[in-house]
């Protein structure tokens, strides 16, 4: 008698689709409301987006049991930092945290796709953009999740970033201006609503500048 | 360093005895609950029926339970594994009560501590095989989750699980609003549940609408819901079929 396979899986895909731009001196994240299962819908208005630190602020799509249990921990994780050393962590500290938190996970993975957005201690945009294992790398933009396919190229060629490819090596940051990138998002979203079936009902936009943390919202395409 | 007894934990890593101890599979199960927010609070459904694969094993199943003074539990999936969480919700509650100091965990804290529970064993590739749905009301503030099997969690203004995903929700997309009224809940309810009961073939005609308000929670005797089934479609099915 051959051993018992187990019919059901850990994981789940609940799709959408997140994407963050860094600025010279803002960062936008954003990221859909959808939240699905296979071909249905599970509800329209579930956000993917989580303030970890003051200018910190991470959009996650993929399993959203494993992005919430993430999400928790990071926070847990943080308040213990700020309770040691009396301060926020910064962006890029937060960033080698969600890395080693992800790959402790290596070999049952958190099926979460992340992408972290904010200002670096110097007041200037960062975007850092992981896979589920906990590779990561500092860029000048990314998207992630099911839509990221349509999103990523059409933002290599509008947002006039620096290739990545040149040497000497050049920041990666937008020279694009806030409503600018905005605007940009927005458009991004519209046009990937049309063709991913799990992107669409609601665009949340996040916008982390000098001044603090904003938030906007936008409908898309609920079909 | 302490000597203990060195008896090997049931559910550990090594030996094909532990894999006894997972669930494979569920045995005896409930099929959908339908929830939404009203007016004054959440409404509930769900049918009776524990089927054990085929069979209609047992008629009488409670699947929707009170917790605590704020909150409305319905299960769909393994009867024993619900079972099994009201168990750990009793406790829970139980330590609750035992600070005895007039506070009182309300529906989204059961909700939060159910999805740590599910999500848990999901971890542990041991999973109670159930599909939740917690609603409640607490200090004028309505609430209504769902948790599935492996942990996936959200908040809505109406839920289903199981089939009630396909059949129901489509419905309360389209007719939901703000501020229902109990009639108008209770009616939209056993539009979707009239529907299961002629499409999900585990489902059966006894059925409880459950009620939650800030003053407490009821749940209805059984009853049953009038089926029509003169339409002329139902009368000769095969009719104009292709190749019958």
């Amino acid at each position: 008698m051959t051993k018992q396979q187990a019919n059901w899986s850990p994981y789940d895909n609940n799709g959408g689709s997140c994407v963050a731009i860094a600025g010279a001196d803002y960062c936008v994240i954003a990221a859909d409301t959808r939240m699905s299962t296979g071909y249905n819908i599970l509800t329209r208005e579930y956000s993917k987006i989580c303030k970890l630190a003051d200018k910190c602020v991470m959009a996650s799509s993929g399993f959203q049991a494993d992005v919430k249990a993430l999400q928790k921990q990071l926070a847990a994780r943080h308040l213990i930092y700020q309770h040691q050393h009396n301060k926020q962590m910064s962006c890029p500290a937060m960033a080698q945290l969600l890395s080693n938190t992800l790959y402790y996970k290596r070999f049952f993975p958190y099926y979460s796709f992340n992408v972290l957005g904010g200002l670096d201690n110097e007041g200037k945009g960062c975007v850092f953009t992981y896979d589920a294992v906990g590779s990561y790398e500092k860029v000048g933009y990314s998207s992630q999740g099911y839509g990221s396919t349509l999103i990523m190229p059409f933002l290599d060629n509008q947002l006039k970033s620096p290739s990545p490819l040149l040497l000497p090596v050049q920041d990666a940051v937008t020279p694009l201006v806030e409503a600018e990138a905005v605007d940009l998002v927005k458009t991004v979203f519209a046009s990937a609503s049309e063709r991913d079936i799990y992107t669409g009902d609601k665009l949340e936009i996040v916008v982390v500048n000098a001044a603090g943390i904003r938030r906007e919202y936008m409908e898309l395409r609920k079909d | 360093m302490q000597f203990m007894a060195s008896k090997q934990p049931e559910n550990s890593l090594l030996g094909p005895e532990s894999d006894s101890q997972r669930t494979l599979y569920p045995y005896v199960t409930g099929t959908s609950v339908v929830a939404l927010k009203y007016k004054d609070g959440i409404l509930m459904a769900a049918d009776m029926g524990g089927s054990y694969g085929s069979t209609l094993r047992y008629k009488s199943v409670e699947r929707m339970k009170p917790i605590g003074k704020h909150s409305l539990l319905g299960a769909s999936g393994e009867i024993s594994d619900f079972q099994e969480i009201l168990h750990y919700l009793d406790e829970l509650i139980l330590y609750d009560n035992m600070w005895d100091d007039g506070n009182s965990l309300g529906p989204k804290e059961v909700h939060n501590y159910l999805t740590r529970v599910m999500y848990n064993r999901r971890n542990k590739f041991n999973p109670l095989w159930n599909s939740l749905v917690l609603g409640g009301v607490k200090n004028g503030q309505k609430y209504l989750g769902t948790v599935s099997m492996i942990g996936v969690n959200f908040e809505d203004n109406h839920v289903a699980t199981g089939f009630g995903n396909h059949l129901a929700r489509p419905i309360l997309r389209q007719e939901w609003h703000e501020n229902l009224s109990f009639e108008d809940g209770v009616r939209l309810l056993e539009k979707c549940m009239r529907v299961l009961l002629y499409r999900d073939r585990s489902a059966i005609n006894k059925l409880q609408i459950a009620k939650i308000t800030e003053e407490g929670s009821t749940i209805s005797q059984p009853y049953s819901l009038k089926t029509y089934w003169e339409f002329s479609a139902f009368a000769n099915p095969a009719q104009g079929a292709v190749g019958s």
